[in-house]
C-alpha cells in the first residue's frame, strides 16, 4: 500500500528526514514512534503534501503510483487521510459546508455522485451517532471554539466520511482524555480492515493500548531505528528512547 | 462652442447656467443654501491629496471628465435589481421614477424631493456640512430630487429599497440626489439601497444622506454599491441618533471605478449605538474609500465598526476611521476594526484610524490586519480533498460572511449575503 525508501527531506535547508524505509502493507496498522525532534510530524507533512518541507532523496509510492508527484488534494482524492496534530481553525466556513464540499471533491475524484446537502445530512448523521458526537457540531464553524477533544473528534468524523485507505494519525491522542481517547480509538478500529491501513505517530504507548498496531517502528534523528512487534511499545514504555539509542 | 469646462470650474458654469431653473429656485431659503455650498465649492474645489481627508484618494479622474447633467429619457423601462421587500423607490440617473416605484399603503410617508422640496425647511441642510466637505457642497449646489422619507413615532416601516439606476450617454453625466430619512421616537426602517448602472456606463454618482434617527428609533441602512464598472460614486452620509437610538449601516463596495464612502455619525443622545460595517471588494484597477468620522457627544453609548476589505490585482482599498469622544461621552463603548485580505502582491490598502478622546471613563480599541490566505487553512481544505481555488474561495467567502453576519436585521443580512456571493461567484 505505502512504500517509503531512502527519504530524505529539509525544512528550511536542515535536513530532518535522513534515509527513512518503511513499508505499511493493505490492512496494517503501523506505529511510528520517537521522542520530539525525531521528525514524526514532518515525516506525515511530508506524506500530505504540505509546502515548505524539501524532498532531496527517495521515493515514496502509494498502491505503486509516486506519491510526492501529487498535490495535497490529488492525495486525499487518491485515499489518503491526514488527521491533524492541530487541527485548524477555519472561522466563517461552516463545518457541514467544509464536511460536504471535502466529501464531494472525493467522491468527485473518485468518479462517484456528488451527495446534496440531504443526502449528505443522512450520511453525516449516522457517522455522529457512531461517534457520539453531538449533531450541533455540524453547525458550528470548523473547529472554532472546539476543545481539544472536540477537534480530534471532528478529525475522526472526517476521515470516517471520507473512508480513506490510508490515514496518517499525527499524534492524534496529545490533548485527549481518557474517555476522548476511546472514542477516537473506536473510530479508527471501526475503519480496520483488509482495505485500509494506518500509520499512527505517537510520542506514547498509552494509544496503542486502544489500537494495537501491527508493527511499531521507532524513528530518532530521522531514521528508523528499531522496528518489531507490539511487544516493543511496551518495551519502550518501560526503557524509554535512551535504551534505544544507546543499542542503535 | 467652447470647450467643455471640466474639474469645479465645469460644475461651476454649470450651476451658472442652471441657477433659475434647479427645484425650488423660487425659495430663498434654498437659493441661500445653494448659494452658499456653490461659495464653499469654489473654495474648496475638487479635493486633493494634500487636503488630509483626502490623501489616499485622488479625484482628478473625477474631477477631469467633464460631465454633463442627466438627460435620461424619461419612458425608458430600465431593469431593475431584485426587491427585497414590498416597498421600493427607484431613482433614475437621481431623478425620482414613480412610474417604476411602489409605495402604496405604507403605514409612513415616502414623497420625492423635487415635489416636497417647500416643506423641508430646517430639515434640508440640517446636518450636512458643506462648508467642509466639498463633495457635499457639490450636491447641495446641483441637487436636483431625492428621497424623503418620514416615520411617525411608534410605526414599524418594514422594508424600503431605495434603487439608484445610473445610465448609459454619449457623455458621462452626474447626478447628485439629496436623501432625507427621519424616523421619530420608537420608529423603525429597514431601507436597502442599491446603486448601480449598466456595464457601459460612465457618470458620477454623488448623493448625500441626512438621515435623524429619533429616541429609542431603529434605522437598518444596508447600502450596496454595483455602480458600473467605469462609473463613481462619491457618497456622504450625515447620521444623527438621539437617545436610545440605533443606526445601524453596513456597506458593500463591489463595484464602480472609484467610490467614497464617507459617513458621519453623531451619537447625539445618551446609549445610543451606531454599527458602521462594512466589505470592500475590490477587483483590478478599482479604488474604494471607506472614511468614518464618528462623534460619541453624549454618555453611555456603543459603537462598533469592523470593515472587510479583499483585494484582487492592481486594487486599492482606503479606510480612514475617526472616533472623537467629548468630555461629556462618559461610559462610552467604542471598538473599530479594519482588515484585509490581499489576493495579488499589486494590492494595495491604507488604513488610518484616529482615536480622539476627551473623557477619562471610556473603553475603546481599534485594529488593523492586513494579510494574505492563511497557508494552514489552505493546506488543511487542500489535505482534505478541495482543490486550491475552491479552497481559497471558501476562505475569501469566509472572511466576507464573517463581516455580514454582524447585520441584524435578516432582510438586509440576506441581500448583502446574496450580493457578496454573487460579485465572488463573478470574479472566482
Amino acid at each position: 500500500m505505502l512504500r517509503i525508501e531512502g527519504l530524505t527531506a529539509e525544512v528550511e535547508g536542515k535536513q530532518i528526514l535522513k534515509g527513512i524505509d518503511l513499508e505499511v502493507p493493505a490492512g496494517e496498522i503501523h506505529a511510528i514512534m520517537g521522542p520530539n525532534g525525531s521528525g514524526k510530524s514532518t515525516l506525515s507533512y511530508v506524506l500530505s503534501g504540505r509546502e515548505g518541507y524539501e524532498i532531496t532523496g527517495g521515493s515514496v509510492t502509494f498502491d505503486g503510483r509516486d506519491l510526492l508527484a501529487m498535490e495535497p488534494e490529488e492525495r486525499a482524492a487518491t485515499g489518503l487521510f491526514l488527521a491533524f496534530q492541530y487541527p485548524v481553525e477555519l472561522p466563517g466556513v461552516g463545518n457541514a459546508l467544509f464536511l460536504r464540499t471535502a466529501l464531494n471533491a472525493v467522491r468527485r475524484a473518485r468518479g462517484e455522485p456528488e451527495l446534496d446537502a440531504m443526502q449528505f445530512l443522512k450520511v453525516a448523521r449516522e457517522r455522529l451517532k457512531a461517534l457520539q458526537i453531538q449533531e450541533d457540531m455540524l453547525k458550528r464553524g470548523v473547529n472554532v471554539g472546539f476543545s481539544g477533544g472536540e477537534k480530534k473528534r471532528n478529525e475522526v468524523l472526517q476521515m470516517a466520511l471520507l473512508q480513506p485507505r490510508m490515514a496518517i494519525l499525527d499524534e492524534t491522542d496529545s490533548g485527549l482524555d481518557i474517555d476522548a481517547l476511546k472514542i477516537v480509538s473506536d473510530g479508527v478500529n471501526a475503519q480496520r480492515g483488509p482495505g485500509f491501513s494506518a500509520l499512527v505517530i505517537t510520542h506514547y504507548q498509552r494509544l496503542l493500548d486502544y489500537i494495537v498496531p501491527d508493527r511499531v517502528h521507532v524513528l530518532m534523528g530521522g531514521r528508523i531505528v528499531q522496528s518489531g512487534g507490539p511487544e516493543l511499545a511496551k518495551q519502550l514504555e518501560e526503557t524509554g528512547y535512551a535504551s534505544v539509542q544507546a543499542a542503535a | 462652442m467652447t470647450a467643455h469646462p471640466i474639474g469645479a470650474a465645469g460644475f461651476l458654469h454649470r450651476f451658472d447656467g442652471l441657477r433659475a431653473r434647479l427645484p425650488g429656485a423660487r425659495l430663498p431659503w434654498i437659493q441661500a443654501l445653494r448659494e452658499q455650498a456653490a461659495d464653499a465649492f469654489r473654495v474648496q474645489g475638487f479635493p486633493t491629496r494634500r487636503v488630509e481627508a483626502w490623501k489616499y484618494t485622488d479625484l482628478r479622474q473625477v474631477a477631469d471628465a467633464g460631465f454633463d447633467e442627466a438627460l435620461s429619457a424619461v419612458d425608458s423601462a430600465p431593469a431593475l435589481p431584485p426587491a427585497h421587500g414590498g416597498a421600493r423607490v427607484v431613482f433614475v440617473d437621481g431623478r425620482s421614477r414613480p412610474d417604476l416605484s411602489t409605495v402604496d399603503g405604507l403605514p409612513y410617508a415616502v414623497e420625492s424631493l423635487a415635489a416636497a422640496l417647500e416643506a423641508q425647511e430646517g430639515r434640508l441642510g440640517s446636518l450636512a456640512r458643506p462648508a467642509e466637505q466639498p463633495m457635499a457642497a457639490l450636491n447641495t449646489m446641483l441637487f436636483e430630487d431625492g428621497l424623503v422619507v418620514t416615520v411617525p413615532a411608534g410605526v414599524a416601516g418594514g422594508v424600503l429599497d431605495l434603487v439608484s439606476l445610473g445610465s448609459a450617454s454619449e457623455r458621462p453625466e452626474a447626478f447628485h440626489p439629496r436623501h432625507l430619512i427621519r424616523l421619530e421616537a420608537g420608529a423603525s426602517l429597514t431601507l436597502i439601497e442599491t446603486a448601480t448602472g449598466p456595464e457601459d456606463a460612465r457618470y458620477l454618482h454623488n448623493p448625500v444622506f441626512e438621515i435623524e434617527v429619533g429616541f429609542g428609533a431603529t434605522l437598518t441602512h444596508a447600502r450596496i454599491q454595483q455602480e458600473a464598472p467605469r462609473a463613481f460614486q462619491l457618497a456622504t452620509v450625515y447620521a444623527r441618533v438621539e437617545k436610545g437610538g440605533t443606526y445601524d449601516n453596513f456597506t458593500l463596495n463591489a463595484g464602480a471605478k472609484l467610490v467614497r464612502n464617507e459617513i458621519h455619525t453623531l451619537l447625539a443622545g445618551p446609549a445610543a449605538t451606531c454599527h458602521m460595517n462594512g466589505a470592500q471588494l475590490l477587483r483590478d484597477g478599482q479604488h474604494a474609500d471607506t472614511t468614518t468620522v464618528l462623534d460619541h457627544a453624549a454618555p453611555d453609548c456603543a459603537s462598533r465598526q469592523t470593515y472587510k476589505t479583499v483585494l484582487m490585482g492592481k486594487s486599492r482599498g482606503v479606510f480612514q476611521g475617526r472616533i472623537h469622544v467629548h468630555q461629556v461621552a462618559q461610559r462610552t463603548d467604542g471598538y473599530q476594526m479594519n482588515q484585509a485580505l490581499l489576493l495579488s502582491p499589486e494590492a494595495e490598502i491604507d488604513s488610518k484610524p484616529q482615536l480622539e478622546i476627551y473623557a477619562d471613563d471610556v473603553k475603546c480599541s481599534h485594529g488593523a490586519t492586513v494579510g494574505e490566505i492563511d497557508a494552514d487553512q489552505l493546506f488543511y481544505l487542500r489535505a482534505r480533498g478541495i482543490p486550491e481555488a475552491r479552497a481559497r474561495a471558501m476562505l475569501v467567502e469566509a472572511f466576507l460572511t464573517e463581516a455580514v453576519e454582524g447585520v441584524q436585521d435578516e432582510t438586509a443580512r440576506a441581500a448583502l449575503g446574496a450580493a457578496v456571493t454573487g460579485w465572488w461567484e463573478a470574479v472566482a
